[in-house]
């Protein structure tokens, strides 16, 4: 059959053209996402890579929530000037606990993978309350309903932990038994600000890959 | 024509589709205004979480795109499937449901992003229970289209169909792997994919939303209203047979260019940069199509304010899938990734092709659906300049900002310091950002003008019954 029959063909049957489509856009899908799925080193973590705990688990939530990743990335890349600025470069096996990943696709404000340890907790607490007062200039939006909130009713974090466990993140059940406790007392802001203090604390200097 | 059956096409669906679009359009670009404002003050969200920034991007984004984007999509394909398949819509009463349904998704799903219910995969933001929904609604719209290609009249599917069926089954396909997710509360929920893998699997997504719905659905209007308008058969039918399977093959490939210098492997980046310089060519066989088919109607440019819009739109379509490819190139995204040229570059593709070809397309269809002429050419003629203007504006103003900010980031000195601090960079970009906001107040005020304009031809007036004319012999079903 030439090329062209064949064509009439799928041009004049409905299931045909519908099988076609699907076939043809599923070919690219498959031969990058597959392999990608089954390669260990991206699903091995690095060395000083743990998983969450329930306070940062928390943090990493509300950052979800508040979409602070429309702004930053989580993503140094390997460049020079990148490296100077934010610090050692992002590694996949630093990533292997985030579901979803944050590296983000617009820097309005600067990367965070290497905030961790940069600035203190009672920096990160006025800035996030008001950035402008320490930032004359800054267009980041204030957050002062973080320090109101509850970081227990962010949502409930055993069945978190619990699910993700699933997703084969070890937590031990005393872990998930103690999550409801840990969050007891501090306040949303709080629980981001452990977050962005363990952000980019999986890799140091030195470390292999 | 004499032979003319007693079936009426299914328009009163098309209009209520039209008019829900372009009430999104309006909602989600005052968004986008809104949030354009918040770059160069950003105390105007006074302290109210629902304001924020982080919140009402998604909602932007959403709002363009499913509810004006899918719901012009809707309206047009169920207005061509049936006037090229000579038969009227399959099962109508599924189609209204779709078209209720959606709306009711695209303002629900709205609030929720507002509450913070955010997967935070970008264009798949909506939680699952939406997602849930989203699958449901799209499998409905699914039958429609299908069942009434299905039953045609006409032997050889025509070419927009075959963009808009691309469209159901490629969105469904991606939607459905994207969003795979264990569920923790109604509004809350853990990817499936973590890290590095989560990342290759949402830009495969990401990339081919912006394919097979910003760029392969409105080429399904492209194909049916620019030779309708022209009163021309498209130029090259074998070009655009050949160019449809080349976008359909190679566009899933090109993904990773949104991960370049990311952790992900190397050979998936190289991949998706060659893959993105290939799609160069089936899409500018399609704008090639496109202009030729119109050379020959030069002089109905002059006077139609419908086709100039659906011509313009065609050049911005040359533009971004020309400015695309190159931005997928290491050594230019290397500058253009995380900056705000990424943003001119959606944005003139999406003001410049997406709203573009469908302001086109409605001033087309609304008088045809209501039987009387458009209530003001001169107010659509005001409008064609306004987004035109507010285009060129959005683009070059994101232009100078993404590039300085791509370079000024990258500099260092000659013992290798950083030449500029952040923040300075940072504090550089406000007249940009004012720039912008102009520019987005003249794109939604010609929005404005064109849904008055629409909304006084619609007034009191009944769709039209159309028959389905009788089927040329030659081509119809045995
Ligand atoms: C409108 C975009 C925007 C959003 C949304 C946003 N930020 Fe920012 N952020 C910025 C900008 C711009 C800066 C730089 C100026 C400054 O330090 O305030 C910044 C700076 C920061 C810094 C200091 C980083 C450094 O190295 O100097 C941290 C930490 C931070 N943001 C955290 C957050 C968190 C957490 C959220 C979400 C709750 C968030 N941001 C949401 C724009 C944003
Ligand atoms: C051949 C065609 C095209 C190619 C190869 C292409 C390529 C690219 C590249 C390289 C980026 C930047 C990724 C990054 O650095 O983060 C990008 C972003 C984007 N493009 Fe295109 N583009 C094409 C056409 C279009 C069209 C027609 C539209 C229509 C609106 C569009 C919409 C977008 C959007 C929405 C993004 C932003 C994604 C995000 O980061 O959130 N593109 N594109
Ligand atoms: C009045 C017109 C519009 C204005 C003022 C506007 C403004 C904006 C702003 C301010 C942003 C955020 C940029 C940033 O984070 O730095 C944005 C993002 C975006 N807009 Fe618009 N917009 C308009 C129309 C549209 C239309 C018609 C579409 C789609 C068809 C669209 C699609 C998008 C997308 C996809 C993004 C996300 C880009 C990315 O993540 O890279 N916008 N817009």
């Amino acid at each position: 059959m030439s090329g062209l029959s064949l064509h009439k063909k799928i041009e004049e049957n409905a299931g045909l053209l519908i099988f076609g489509i699907l076939f043809v856009s599923a070919i690219g899908g498959l031969v990058q996402i597959l392999p990608i799925l089954n390669q260990d080193s991206l699903s091995t973590a690095t060395e000083n890579t743990r998983v969450y705990s329930a306070v940062e688990l928390t943090g990493r939530d509300i950052y979800i929530r508040e979409g602070c990743s429309v702004c930053h990335s989580q993503q140094v890349r390997p460049l020079i000037a990148e490296v100077e600025r934010y610090g050692a470069y992002s590694r996949a096996g630093e990533f292997v606990y985030d579901r979803p990943f944050l590296w983000g696709s617009k820097r309005t404000g600067p990367d965070l993978h290497r905030v961790g340890g940069k600035f203190s907790d009672d920096w990160h607490r006025i800035h996030l309350i008001d950035p402008r007062s320490v930032v004359e200039a800054s267009i980041m939006p204030a957050y002062p309903w973080l320090a109101d909130r509850d970081a227990s009713d962010t949502g409930n974090i055993s069945a978190k932990l619990s699910a993700l466990r699933i997703l084969g993140h070890p937590y031990s059940d005393e872990d998930i038994d103690n999550a409801d406790a840990d969050l007891q007392g501090i306040k949303e802001i709080d629980a981001l600000i452990a977050y962005l203090q363990m952000l980019g604390t999986g890799y140091s200097e030195g470390d292999s890959s | 024509m004499e032979a003319v059956t007693n079936n009426v096409y299914h328009d009163k669906v098309v209009i209520r589709l039209i008019q829900f679009s372009i009430v999104w359009a309006l909602a989600a670009m005052g968004a986008g205004v809104y949030i354009s404002a918040e770059l160069i003050w950003p105390g105007i969200d006074f302290g109210q979480f629902w304001l924020s920034f982080g919140r009402l991007r998604p909602l932007h984004t959403n709002g363009i795109i499913f509810g004006f984007g899918v719901s012009a999509l809707m309206a047009t394909a169920f207005y061509s499937v049936q006037r090229t398949s000579h038969v009227p819509l399959f099962a109508p009463k599924l189609a209204w449901f779709c078209c209720y349904a959606w709306q009711l998704l695209v303002l629900t799903g709205g609030l929720s992003l507002l509450a913070g219910w955010n997967t935070s995969k970008e264009y798949a933001e909506l939680e699952w229970p939406f997602d849930i929904v989203i699958a449901v609604i799209w499998v409905c719209f699914g039958v429609v289209f299908f069942g009434t290609i299905a039953t045609r009249k006409i032997k050889p599917i025509y070419i927009s169909n075959w963009f808009y069926g691309a469209l159901i089954i490629v969105i469904a396909m991606l939607h459905i792997v994207n969003n795979l997710a264990i569920p923790v509360s109604i509004g809350k929920s853990y990817s499936l994919y973590a890290g590095a893998q989560d990342a290759v699997v949402q830009w495969w997504y990401g990339h081919n939303a912006v394919g097979f719905l910003l760029t392969g659905g409105f080429l399904g209007m492209m194909y049916y209203f620019l030779p309708k308008h022209a009163e021309r058969p498209i130029w090259s039918y074998r070009l655009s047979v050949v160019a449809f399977w080349a976008f359909t093959y190679s566009y899933i490939w090109a993904g990773p260019h949104h991960l370049h210098y990311n952790s992900i492997p190397e050979w998936v980046q190289s991949l998706g940069m060659v893959m993105s310089i290939v799609l160069l060519a089936p899409s500018w066989a399609t704008l090639i199509n496109g202009v030729m088919t119109v050379s020959t109607a030069w002089e109905k440019l002059r006077t139609d304010p419908a086709l100039k819009f659906i011509v313009l739109s065609l050049a911005f379509y040359g533009l971004a899938t020309f400015e695309g490819p190159m931005m997928s190139l290491r050594s230019v995204n290397v500058v253009s990734h995380f900056t705000d040229w990424t943003i001119g570059h959606v944005h003139s593709g999406a003001l410049g092709w997406n709203a573009m070809i469908t302001y086109g397309t409605f001033y087309f269809m609304v008088p045809r659906l209501v039987g009387r002429e458009l209530h003001s050419v001169r107010l659509a003629n005001i409008h064609f300049w306004l987004a035109l203007a507010g285009t060129m504006l959005y683009i070059v103003s994101m232009w100078a900002a993404g590039v300085s900010q791509g370079l000024l980031w990258l500099s260092v000195d000659n013992i290798g310091e950083l030449s500029f601090s952040f923040k300075d960079i940072m504090a550089s970009m406000a007249p940009y950002y004012g720039l912008r906001l102009v520019a987005g107040l003249i794109f939604l005020s010609g929005t404005a003008l064109m849904a008055f304009n629409l909304f006084m031809t619609l007034k009191g007036q009944h769709a039209t019954r159309v028959s389905v004319p009788a089927v040329d012999p030659a081509y119809g079903v045995s």
